[in-house]
């Protein structure tokens, strides 16, 4: 039932917004289309001053990616966390969530193939992507459109923001479903 | 910081494959990444100008405005630097509400807007503001109502109750925005503390 509200909501929300805002603004006297002309215009440059910042963020994701140097810090940093309650299989999600967002989805999908998504696991990791995004990802975007190259702290609490996510989605899903 | 971290996947991928011998990997991947970076970039321009085109619209209808009164009591706390009636607010505003009904792809470009905005008020152009530190801490930590994404991948996978999870979302949602905001605070004061010296 409640599966079936929020998919309506996610499938009527854009056609809703995309209805009510021309609507209203032609009620309220604003020239429409051509006022959408000139924000989408915006729309050209901003992607094309992202695409520096989107090249060095995943060339260098990648390159860690590819190499096998993740999966080695995902083997090293396994048995640790498992000394403060964290299953070796969420480990590797823990580890993509914040770098790539098909990545981690990637990885969700596997862990509730293999164990279902019914599964304690499968709740945990679908809570993990439910309640967190990728830090990278938005850090590279959001800043890189209008030519931030010094994030200050932002990586760290970007980063924090990750792992409270990760700790208290084992912690409250081992809680609730079980 | 970011220097370091984006030094250290370099530095760590490389020197990996060279030690596994597999270094032919690092050209392979670092041109492959280049390029699915690029056309990225270029699939974001269709959304990003169909956002931006109707928050043109949203923003001569008042409709900004108005978004921005309603929680503005909440938006002041977050973002004290930016003045009650500047379009950051609506944009900010817009944002999260984009994250909090799970658009993704509207919520990307609105979050462009709003680091835009906030843009026009930053005296060091190159340098993150405060402001815009915790608008990026509430869109990293992505609070979300209706984790669209994953309900549709649980059903998918043959859950008997994919909706199951919002509830356990929704609080660690909370819980992780929660913390973020706080950390920013912090690090906002030390920075500032450490400017001042």
């Amino acid at each position: 039932m409640f599966a079936e509200i929020c998919r309506e909501l996610s499938i009527w929300a854009i056609p809703v917004i995309l209805l009510l805002i021309p609507l209203i603004g032609y009620l309220r006297k604003v020239h429409v289309y051509e006022a959408f002309v000139d924000g989408a215009a915006e729309g050209f440059k901003t992607a094309i001053r992202i695409m520096p910042f989107l090249v060095a963020m995943m060339v260098a994701i990648n390159v860690f990616r590819a190499s096998g140097a993740m999966d080695a810090v995902i083997t090293l940093i396994s048995p640790l966390l498992s000394l403060l309650g964290v299953p070796a299989e969420l480990v590797p999600l823990a580890v993509m969530r914040p770098l790539s967002g098909t990545g981690s989805l990637g990885l969700a999908t596997e862990i509730l193939n293999t164990f279902g998504p019914d599964s304690l696991w499968g709740r945990i990791a679908s809570t993990v992507m439910g309640s967190t995004d990728t830090t990278f990802y938005i850090l590279t975007v959001y800043f890189g459109a209008v030519g931030i190259r010094k994030p200050r702290y932002s990586v760290f609490v970007g980063l924090l923001g990750d792992l409270t996510g990760f700790f208290v989605s084992i912690y409250i899903c081992t809680k609730v479903f079980s | 910081m970011i220097n370091l971290i984006w030094m250290l996947f370099l530095v760590a991928g490389i020197g990996y494959a060279g030690w596994q011998g597999r270094i032919e990997v690092v050209t392979q991947s670092a041109i492959s990444a280049a390029e699915g970076a690029v056309i990225l970039s270029f699939k974001l321009i269709g959304v990003m100008c169909l956002w931006l085109g109707i928050m043109k619209i949203a923003e001569l209808a008042g409709l900004v405005k108005l978004f921005a009164l309603v929680l503005s009591p909440f938006m002041r706390i977050l973002f004290p630097s930016v003045p009650k009636k500047h379009p950051a607010m609506g944009a900010i505003v817009m944002t999260i509400s984009a994250n909090m009904l799970g658009l993704g792809n509207a919520a990307t470009p609105l979050g462009i807007k709003a680091m835009q905005e906030l843009q026009k008020l930053n005296d060091k152009k190159d340098t993150a503001s405060d402001a815009m530190c915790t608008l990026l801490a509430l869109c990293t930590t992505g609070f979300t109502l209706v984790p669209a994404t994953i309900i549709a991948l649980r059903s998918a996978a043959g859950s008997t109750n994919p909706a199951e999870i919002v509830g356990t979302t929704v609080l660690v949602s909370l819980m992780a925005t929660f913390t973020a905001l706080l950390a920013d605070r912090l690090c906002r004061a030390l920075y500032a503390a450490r400017g001042r010296r």
